[in-house]
């Protein structure tokens, strides 16, 4: 499973890193970093994260 | 026999609830009824790019789960009434069902005063934001009324986009209700700086037609000119519908903290329209306008209704979904956690955690010793911090 984020669009809200601490995180000066090739048992975890990122910049692929 | 839930409202919420159905193995059949053409979409870009940017419908859909793509979606009619579980539309058409899921959200309030029709709008649907986009030409004068979120958004859009802007408010600051007096200047300041003026702590006698557009009579005799008035003083649930049926719809419809109507059976309510108690605050029912809320009151409530009907375990933890907001004003980016409103009169219940209010900041909103809400421009990493804090003594 691919996450992507539309890190032209991503505003560092960091939703995403409530609900997948697992693939996302901010950096120090509070910046999204993920990790991009997630393990198929995070999926639900991926998707609740797409759905509540503000700016719907994360996509989750097959 | 294949069972039938019925979600009546088509935006985030009944999506969610829709996902969440099937993400807790529902197999029967989902119908969505909503009011507005439109498939589901994403409403806090309304306020901005979709006013700034000509962007579209497709633009600001919401990706939909490859999950709900058997959903039988019944747009451009809304509901008219509810029986038991039985929707019946405007057009008449009846959906008998096994649940309901409610999810018909709010609409604006407008100012009961009548007069210059044509140059008066509201924003709240995609509609609405192309048909305001169409006004808020160069040299515009624009009249906002209200102060709030949507107030000030479209306040800080229409002066970039060229407009001259004044905003109108009962309230003495802006966004004074959420973030507090000081806080609220300090807003005030950064927009007058980009050439907004406001009008605070005064109401609207009268608003009348002129060859130009309209003039609208403050309550200090201040006569405003303008080419489009833009009402944003809060909103109205979207409950007529429901009446008669023994629900209490004093403010929304009132639900237990499981997301179950109080008084229906098999029938759960989602999102703005909501009215339920958060422990993480009190046990005080409230609805939150806040754009995480129908995402998490959906997970919860097809939890309870599945449970209620005996295709699930319902959950028996008590619900306490975090309230997060954020609202983007010229070039700030409020970020915000909690619910700030709540805070006390008391010295020391609103302090500036880190930073200053002209530039990056963080205040924290205490109650009785206990912090209720956060709210910060910058320093994100240092807010999502202060968040796990919320509801605990600090």
């Amino acid at each position: 499973m691919k996450i992507v984020v539309d890190m032209n669009v991503c505003q560092d809200h960091g939703q995403c890193v409530f609900a997948a601490p697992e693939i996302f995180s901010l950096d120090d000066d509070g910046h999204l970093v993920y990790q991009s090739d997630v393990d198929e048992a995070l999926r639900e975890k991926a998707e609740d994260a797409a759905d509540v990122c503000p700016l719907q910049a994360i996509v989750v692929e097959d | 026999m294949t069972q039938r839930i019925v979600i009546v409202g088509a935006s985030l919420g009944g999506l969610r609830a829709a996902e969440a159905l099937r993400s807790q193995h529902f197999d029967g059949e989902i119908v969505v009824i909503g009011d507005e053409v439109h498939a589901p979409y994403n409403r806090p870009p309304l306020s901005k790019e979709v006013l700034a940017d000509q962007v579209s419908h497709e633009a600001v859909a919401f990706r939909q789960r490859a999950s709900v793509s058997d959903v039988i979606w019944h747009l451009g009619d809304a509901a008219q009434s509810l029986s038991g579980t039985t929707v019946t539309t405007q057009s008449g058409t009846r959906f008998d069902a096994d649940g309901v899921v409610i999810a018909t959200g709010i609409r604006p309030r407008t100012n009961p005063l009548a007069g210059a029709a044509s140059h008066r709008m509201t924003l709240r649907t995609l509609d609405d934001a192309i048909a305001l986009r169409e006004r808020l030409q160069p040299g515009a004068k624009v009249l906002v009324v209200g102060a709030g979120f949507i107030g000030c958004e479209v306040a800080a859009t229409a002066t970039t986009l060229g407009c001259q802007v004044s905003v109108v408010a009962v309230d003495e600051e802006p966004m004074i209700r959420p973030l507090g007096s000081s806080f609220g200047a300090a807003l005030r300041q950064r927009h007058e700086a980009r050439g907004v003026t406001f009008h605070l702590g005064t109401g609207i006698q009268a608003i009348d037609d002129t060859p130009e557009g309209a003039v609208v009579t403050l309550g200090d005799g201040t006569q405003l000119e303008a080419s489009v008035i833009v009402e944003a003083i809060g909103s109205i649930p979207n409950v007529e519908w429901l009446e008669g049926q023994g629900f209490d719809l004093t403010d929304g419809v009132l639900c237990d903290n499981d997301m179950r109507v109080i008084g229906g059976d098999h029938v759960v309510a989602v999102g703005d329209v909501a009215r339920f108690p958060n422990p993480l605050f009190d046990d005080v029912p409230r609805r939150i306008e806040h754009w995480n809320i129908p995402t998490d009151t959906a997970r919860r409530a097809v939890m309870t209704l599945l449970g209620d009907l005996g295709l699930g375990e319902g959950s028996k933890e008590s619900f306490t979904p975090m309230p997060a907001f954020w609202s983007d004003q010229f070039d700030l980016r409020l970020q915000a956690f909690g619910l700030p409103g709540l805070a006390g009169n008391e010295p020391g219940d609103v302090t500036i955690e880190c930073g200053d209010l002209s530039g990056d900041v963080i205040v924290a909103y205490r109650n009785q010793g206990r912090l209720v809400g956060i709210v910060g421009v910058g320093f994100t990493k240092e807010l999502q911090a202060l968040r796990a804090e919320i509801g605990m003594a600090r």
